[in-house]
């Protein structure tokens, strides 16, 4: 096993959830997306002429027929292959030294963890905003506070994991995954109840918020669920024929 | 030659690692490289703009939406 076969299985399962993220992001999440929009331009109707794009500022305007395929496309799929390299490289480096646990059994840990740490739990803090929620005045706060939540989330994820590892020699596997996930939930709930809460939903209905922000949770578990189970199921056949190879050529050595 | 010579059955597979020497300029480089691409899509043209304007925003605004990055 070597880094190389590692990025590029991640690259290719990467690429795949990037088609799949898209057509379940234009599927389930774009008709939401509409409707925010719509509600958006019939409540700034007075102030400005209505136009087909969706656009807050001045400059390049890119028209919604393109935004949702061509534009949701190229960011799910780049999304996919950055996020799948780099889940290969992070599998790559832990595998072999989480326990006994083999290398299918450690990738499928790691996409597990990526995910609740990466996109789940800064989910529940900061959750995804439709389009018409959020001024324009607090972006730089909001992506602050957003990227800073996932930074603390994943290197609390990253230490607990080190943590549970240590331990399991000293206490046993049950006490040490006790151990891990009970301090990084104690450590993002403390977190989380520390840093500013945003709410400029106003009175965008509640309804149309709840489906897009399903939608969304929807597009990301997409997202991390094909190059989690993609790449536990290449790293485990990769692991199998390599095993087959060592096993042959010890029988060969025997004779 | 025969069946029986292949003597252990059940045979304990070591778990290869792979030397973090080996990982470390993929890791660095790719995961550098990953991170730009992140950047890039999700929060470029938002509070940050490099290059300056808005085109980038605009092309992948639905992604940045769905993905639950703030975008705006």
């Amino acid at each position: 096993m070597t880094a190389r076969a590692f990025l590029v299985r991640g690259l290719l399962v990467g690429l795949l959830a990037g088609f799949a993220t898209f057509l379940v992001a234009h599927e389930v999440g774009e008709p939401h997306v509409e409707t925010a929009i719509a509600l958006e331009e019939a409540s700034s109707a007075g102030d400005r002429a209505a136009d087909a794009g969706h656009s807050h500022d001045e400059g390049t305007e890119v028209s919604r027929p393109d935004q949702r395929t061509w534009g949701l496309l190229t960011g799910s799929v780049a999304v996919g292959v950055a996020v799948g390299g780099i889940v290969a490289l992070v599998a790559a480096s832990v595998v072999g030294r989480i326990g006994r646990m083999s290398p299918g059994r450690s990738t499928a840990l790691v996409s597990l963890i990526g995910f609740v740490s990466v996109a789940l739990v800064p989910f529940l803090k900061y959750p995804a905003t439709p389009p018409a929620v959020g001024s324009g005045d607090t972006i730089g706060d909001r992506t602050s506070y957003f990227f800073g939540f996932v930074l603390i989330s994943v290197a609390f994820a990253a230490f607990s994991s080190l943590l549970a590892i240590r331990l399991i020699d000293d206490i046993g596997t049950y006490a040490a995954v006790l151990a891990g996930v009970g301090v990084y939930v104690v450590a993002v709930v403390v977190a989380g109840q520390l840093m500013p809460t945003v709410n400029e939903v106003g009175d965008f209905p509640a309804d149309v918020l709840w489906y897009f922000r399903r939608a969304s949770l929807i597009t990301l578990a997409t997202l991390w669920a094909v190059i989690g189970v993609g790449l536990t199921g290449l790293v485990g056949r990769l692991h199998r024929r390599e095993a087959d190879v060592v096993q042959r050529r010890a029988l060969a050595a025997t004779l | 030659m025969s069946q029986s010579s292949a003597a252990p059955t059940s045979p304990i597979v070591e778990v290869p690692s792979i030397p973090a020497r080996e990982i470390a300029p993929w890791a660095l480089f790719f995961g550098l490289l990953g991170l730009l691409v992140l950047f890039f899509i999700s929060a470029d043209q938002g509070a940050v703009s490099i290059p300056s304007g808005n085109a980038i925003h605009e092309w992948v605004h639905d992604s940045r939406h769905l993905l639950g990055y703030p975008c705006h």
